[in-house]
């Protein structure tokens, strides 16, 4: 490669000395505000790698001499401050009862949002979003509590739970009548004619008043004569148009052939009292609260 | 890097002329006459809203404040006199910059460059630092001779003076601006305290650092080069337009002419470059209308008083149509046709986006509602068989005190109303429940209706807000969801 470096005449400077098929190269210097530019970047580097943490070392790295936090110590430390600010708060609502809660304005929407949180994150497997429920898993939001729907009650079952280890859980169990052979496959089938009876829906006349006697010697005890249920045992109301598993004749049979015995976890275990009433609080504000 | 390729012919005809041109410091020159005197009085109009605005005061009321024209960022309010605007109304804002933008377009259409001669706040200001220029190194020929001396204590002190003076109103001019987004008598005493924010003096350091860059060392750069107003004004501007025009065909063939000497035989024009002189953006008027033209028609009154002064008559140069320049030249008669399809059309655009703005603003309700339905559940089932529906209301109150609102639901048969924040029990949907909202802001509160369960999956009920106060209403037309069967 011929090195000549020579005078261009069109711009009077000198070209690179290289040249390809025929093809000189200028010499043209970078733009000066580029250059100035980038002078200006370097010293700025410089200056930032004295000042801030910069260079990573063996095992840590330099620590700058303004003795800035890195970003992760930032974020624990914004983390803290969130705590710190919610801190007041949570003191407040763990010092007061639940009823004092709903009276303070400002700590009913900090226990409603704080429980929502807490409700998105814990009990929406089985609740859903905003407590509309599912199959086997109560709704929240409509007007009948198996367990009871005030503040309290509500409080109560979610720090204990259903049917669980805990020995404060709330207790009851429904008897298997067709696996256990307490009934047999006819008289079930003329109790669950009786228990659609009792919600307004149709069912032959001679099955209901059959089914009237079954249920009044073996459901009677905890669903209420009427069939309204009871609350203290978790016995559900099976006189409304709300059930858990579902009101149509096979599904009635089949729960008084199995029962159905669900089950809810002591969150006394896994959260801290204030987010319990929290939660109790949020859920309470669902719509049904009582 | 540049690539010498093989050379043309084009190259060859372009030799010796470089990629940029080198930037050429232009000294304009002191002018007096009747343009000059509008140009005086429209800068000082300008200058006049732009630094006594701030300071106006109007009265809205306890809890408000009490500026006529303010952006209060962190409350996210803008105040204009009597209107407020909260920041989902901001479409008010868009719509004053079409306004701006057609009225724009028009005035061109019409007038030619007068908002680049006349209004435009990079004319205002660069004419403000030019007279500040030569109230401290005098007229033209003294700024040439001054630049052109070596440096010495009276030149540096000169220098110093004039970028000081610049600095003072380019600090007044980032100051004002500053003004109009915080209350202006406590800033001011704030600023001179140095009790301001660290913000505060950011934005006031940076709009005093652009004026003095842009007004004072940019100045008819930023119009021809940086500015993309002169590249499309093309589009408005048409053969009736008016524009700084040079009558060639009265002042060519230019050239000196002595004292005694016959007009015969040549134009008026005697080549004194003062029409040069003058300009702000260094060019010459006689080559024709360019990009760099700003339309200020100084060079009209440097050319007027030469004229007068040879014994010609005046305007040689002036504001004149393409078309009236050449039937004057052919001895005809111009006329000035204000009325094109382009006018007409600008001026229509400008008055419909106007009108739709009026009655969007007198329709702007004294009463704002919106409403979400709740999603998760879209509905519940109670135990009574009933239908409850949840709805998330949002009333805007505007005013400076707490206001009442009665909130009711109509259309729906047999339904009842349950307000979330309200202990009382439901009552009937048509009868409402009032609800009090906290002066200027917005309240919002969790309606259920409740009703009996009904034979289509989605049925229609209107709410209904009312402001107890003023009798005002706010209807919204919702959606009662229920289960399929």
């Amino acid at each position: 490669m011929p090195t000549k470096k020579e005078k261009d005449a069109t711009t009077a400077r000198d070209t690179t000395g290289h040249e390809w098929d025929g093809i000189r190269e200028l010499d043209t210097p970078l733009p000066r505000w580029w250059l100035y530019t980038l002078y200006a970047t370097i010293v700025f580097a410089v200056g930032y790698c004295i000042l801030y943490p910069a260079v990573p070392w063996v095992s840590s790295h330099t620590k700058g001499m303004l003795d800035r936090n890195t970003n992760r110590e930032m974020l624990a430390q914004s983390m803290a401050e969130a705590a710190d600010a919610q801190g007041q708060f949570r003191d407040r609502i763990r010092d007061a009862s639940l009823d004092q809660i709903r009276k303070d304005p400002d700590l009913l929407a900090f226990a409603e949002t704080g429980g929502r949180a807490a409700f998105n994150e814990n009990c929406t497997p089985c609740h859903r979003t905003g407590g509309a429920g599912a199959k086997g898993y109560p709704n929240l939001a409509d007007d009948e509590w198996l367990w009871g729907g005030t503040l309290a009650d509500i409080h109560r079952t979610i720090t204990h739970g259903i049917r669980n280890a805990d020995p404060e859980s709330r207790q009851s169990q429904m008897p298997r009548f067709g696996a256990d052979g307490i009934l047999k496959p006819a008289q079930i089938s003329d109790v669950a004619d009786y228990v659609l009876s009792l919600s307004g829906q149709k069912a032959p006349a001679d099955a209901v008043k059959r089914g009237r006697a079954i249920f009044a010697e073996n459901c009677a005890l905890c669903h209420g004569e009427n069939g309204k249920g009871n609350p203290e045992l978790g016995a559900k109301n099976l006189t409304d148009g709300i059930w858990l598993y579902g009101g149509d004749k096979a599904t009635i049979v089949e729960t008084v052939t199995n029962a159905r015995n669900g089950s809810m976890p002591a969150w006394n275990l896994r959260l801290d009292p204030t987010t319990i009433k929290m939660l109790a609080v949020y859920v309470h504000s669902l719509g049904g609260g009582q | 890097m540049d690539l010498v390729v093989a050379r043309t012919h084009v190259e060859e005809e372009h030799e010796g002329i470089p990629l940029f041109a080198p930037h050429e410091k232009v000294y304009p020159r002191r002018v007096k006459g009747p343009i000059r005197r509008v140009k005086w009085a429209v800068l000082i109009a300008c200058l006049t809203i732009y630094y006594a605005a701030p300071w106006l005061r109007w009265d809205r009321g306890p809890n408000h404040p009490d500026q006529a024209f303010l952006i209060d960022m962190p409350a996210r309010r803008a105040y204009f006199l009597w209107i407020e605007i909260w920041p989902h109304e901001i479409y008010y804002l868009a719509g004053l910059l079409i306004l701006g933008a057609v009225g724009l377009f028009a005035v061109t259409s019409l007038f030619g460059r007068v908002w680049c001669g006349y209004t435009c706040p990079q004319t205002v200001w660069t004419d403000l630092f030019m007279w500040a220029e030569r109230l401290v190194e005098g007229d033209r020929a003294q700024r040439i001779r001054l630049d052109e001396q070596p440096l010495s204590l009276g030149k540096l002190a000169r220098k110093t003076a004039k970028h000081t003076l610049w600095l003072v109103i380019a600090a007044a001019t980032g100051g004002a601006w500053i003004m109009y987004f915080n209350d202006a008598p406590t800033l001011v005493h704030d600023l001179f305290t140095l009790e301001a924010s660290a913000t505060q003096y950011f934005f006031l350091g940076l709009f005093t650092a652009t004026t003095y860059l842009l007004a004072g060392w940019a100045r008819e750069q930023v119009c021809t080069y940086m500015c993309p107003w002169p590249r499309f004004q093309s589009a408005m501007i048409d053969d009736e337009t008016l524009a700084v025009t040079y009558r060639d065909w009265r002042g060519e063939p230019r050239g000196k002419h002595k004292k005694g000497e016959t007009w015969e035989g040549r134009g008026d024009c005697i080549d004194c470059r003062a029409c040069v002189a003058v300009c702000p953006t260094g060019i010459d008027i006689r080559d024709g209308l360019q990009l760099e033209c700003i339309g200020c028609g100084l060079c009209i009154d440097a050319c007027d008083e030469i004229m007068d002064k040879v014994g010609r008559p005046s305007r040689l140069i002036a504001f004149d149509t393409y078309a009236s320049r050449v039937a004057r030249q052919r001895g005809e008669t111009p006329h000035l046709r204000l009325l094109r399809p382009r006018t007409i059309v600008y001026a229509a655009v400008l008055l419909l986006v106007a009108a739709v703005m009026i009655v969007a603003l007198a329709e702007r309700r004294g009463v704002e509602i919106s409403v979400l339905q709740d999603r998760n559940p879209l509905f519940v089932r109670l135990s009574d068989g009933s239908i409850r529906d949840g709805y998330t209301l949002k009333i805007e109150n505007k005013g400076g005190e707490e206001r009442f609102y009665a909130i009711s639901a109509t259309g729906l048969g047999g339904a009842t109303l349950h307000i979330a924040e309200y202990e009382a029990p439901p009552v009937p949907a048509e009868a409402g429940v009032t609800v009090a909202v906290n002066a200027d802001s917005i309240g919002t509160f969790r309606a259920y209706v409740q009703a009996p369960k009904r034979d289509e999956r989605e049925s229609h009920f209107t709410f209904i807000v009312r402001d107890k106060s003023s009798g005002e209403t706010a209807v919204y037309r919702a959606t009662f969801r229920g289960p399929e069967h």
